[in-house]
């Protein structure tokens, strides 16, 4: 932190006003209102609210829906990072091994990242929705009864498929500044060692990417609970029967389709507890462990 | 050099257009229906080179209107999306530059209490409370308005902390000297900082454009009025598969178009951006 610094008294605040005012209208005042709201309970009118304390929790914690929906965030949220990641790290091992063309690879592989969750859910669904997608004509053809928009699991493969296939590019970048990162000189001390190429993967490449790989995990997860609202609204809407219905969508659901903003407000209260946990682990655990050529 | 690996490179390099492959196909896929006709689309399987429908879908969509959307144009749509995008990326740029520079270069009361309510901010993404924002917008007048679509989510820390970061490794020696040759804060923050963070700003511009191209949630709510629609808001809007009139050719078409401009600016600053994104996790 550089020592010198400008006597100024007023203009820190004026540099720092825009950013503040933003913040405490966009960020501070809704995120008390939630906090409020999640402790009231309005008649369906809205003509009356009540302090009802906890009850909104207890109310959401006891909701077999919620709970469903929670078991639905974890299977979806694990599949996605799980996808994203090994197809990522096998790639990203290629493209340490190639001489040539890596930059080639590289261009051609960060397109997905680029591509908005919404537009991307809906590009997988054109070619595996029923009525015209090649690859559910081809899936029909060889037999195998496809239906994501009635079968819940082949819709939510369908979700996690689409979610994943966003995120490789990113999981890419990321293993391949990890491996450059490596020094050479102890994967050829192990090769002098006599280690073949599997073996030196395993015991020297993988932990020492390890705290990326970890990194990677907290990032993944995240982005599969809270940037995939776009892909679960465009693909299957938490459909059919919920079987895609994720606590993020699950938050806009009940707020803005079933009107029930205590719920709702609860909801999000509970989501900003787990972002807030996530955050702590990566920061915990990951700052400083992590390096980067 | 290891060994010479003949065989692993050619696994490799096999591996890497399989990868790639199937990293493009999806993409691929969409451009070969907008180029076709609706009847052809309707039709699995595809073909898998363009049809010769490219001129007339694309001029089409762009430039005609597409009527399960208001009769709203691609164009219009697209325009949209590049105002927000630029809004929210430039918007984060000027008031993180601002406010990073003021808590790293000044001191004054407040100075820690400042940096960590912005420093909270980091950890909520907009998903999560949006019922109490969408309030917060009605009561202030932003529905359907590109104040609305920018506003809330210029609101984050991700950029002034990147920005903390950087500034904090400029040596004390550079401001003094700045100082005993008579530049007052602004003149060191136009003339000396602006110029040593351009690398910093164009990484972080990358990815702010691709996150405000991308938004999908936030949109959705504040614009009700088919002619403030981002593309992406409007392509779901578009797409209906219980309804036999949906323009699967135009959809198409309007798909590659949300695509194409966030794609080509990854790509084409390429370098700044996988810089920017190992840079801004760390």
């Amino acid at each position: 932190m550089p020592k010198a610094a400008f006597p100024n008294k007023l203009l820190p605040y004026l540099l720092l006003a825009p950013q503040v005012l933003v913040t405490l209208v966009f960020f501070y005042w809704p995120a008390s209102q939630a906090l409020y709201q999640s402790v009231l309970k309005e008649d369906a009118f809205g003509l009356k609210t009540e302090f009802v304390g906890l009850a909104n929790f207890s109310a959401i914690l006891s909701n077999p829906n919620y709970l469903s929906s929670l078991q639905t965030t974890l299977i979806f949220s694990i599949s996605t990072a799980l996808l994203a990641m090994a197809p990522a790290l096998l790639l990203a091992t290629a493209a340490e091994k190639v001489v040539r063309g890596k930059g080639f690879y590289r261009t051609l592989m960060i397109w997905p990242y680029a591509v908005a969750p919404a537009v991307a859910g809906l590009l997988w669904l054109f070619m595996f929705n029923p009525t015209m997608g090649t690859f559910a004509y081809m899936l029909r053809a060889a037999g195998v009864p496809w239906d994501p928009l009635l079968n819940g699991d082949q819709a939510m493969l369908l979700v996690v498929v689409a979610a994943a296939w966003k995120q490789i590019s990113y999981n890419f970048l990321f293993f391949v500044a990890a491996l450059q990162s490596i020094p050479r000189s102890l994967v050829e001390a192990a090769a002098i060692d006599g280690a073949g190429s599997t073996k030196r993967f395993w015991t020297i490449v993988f932990p020492l990417i390890a705290p990326t790989s970890f990194f990677l995990l907290v990032v993944n997860t995240v982005y599969a609970f809270f940037d995939t609202f776009g892909i679960i609204d465009a693909v299957t809407a938490g459909g059919p029967a919920r079987a895609t219905e994720t606590l993020v969508y699950k938050v806009y659901i009940d707020g803005f389709v079933n009107l029930d903003l205590g719920g709702s407000a609860a909801q999000s209260v509970i989501l900003m507890a787990i972002v807030i946990a996530l955050t702590a682990i990566q920061f915990r655990y990951v700052e400083r462990k992590v390096h980067y050529a | 050099m290891i060994e010479r690996d003949r065989g692993g490179r050619f696994f490799a390099h096999l591996l890497l257009i399989v990868g790639v492959l199937i990293v493009a196909f999806p993409i691929y896929y969409t451009f070969i229906a907008s180029t076709q006709t609706i009847q052809t689309i309707l039709r699995p399987p595809l073909p898998l080179t363009p049809g010769g429908e490219f001129a007339e879908n694309y001029g089409q969509a762009l430039f005609g209107g597409v009527g399960r959307i208001g009769g709203v144009d691609v164009g219009t749509l697209l325009f949209n999306t590049s105002v927000m995008a630029l809004g929210i990326a430039l918007g984060k740029i000027a008031i993180s530059l601002l406010s990073a520079f003021a808590i790293v270069f000044f001191r004054f009361p407040f100075r820690m209490f400042f940096f960590w309510m912005i420093f909270v901010t980091l950890m909520l993404p907009v998903e999560v409370r949006i019922l109490p924002t969408y309030k917060v917008m009605v009561d202030l007048g932003l529905i359907d308005t590109y104040a609305g679509l920018i506003l809330p989510l210029v609101a984050s820390a991700t950029a002034t902390l990147l920005f903390r970061q950087f500034f904090m490794t400029i040596p004390s020696e550079l401001v003094e000297a700045a100082r005993i040759d008579g530049a007052g804060p602004m003149k060191f923050f136009r003339d000396i900082l602006i110029p040593l963070s351009r690398t910093n700003i164009a990484a972080l511009f990358v990815i702010l454009f691709i996150y405000g191209w991308t938004q999908y949630l936030w949109p959705l709510l504040v614009t009700n009025d088919n002619r403030m629609n981002t593309i992406v808001i409007a392509l779901k809007k578009m797409v209906s598969f219980a309804d036999a009139d949906t323009p699967w050719n135009l959809v198409m078409v309007t798909a590659i178009l949300a695509i194409v401009p966030p794609v080509l600016v990854v790509v084409l600053m390429q370098r700044w951006f996988v810089r920017g994104l190992v840079e801004s996790e760390k």
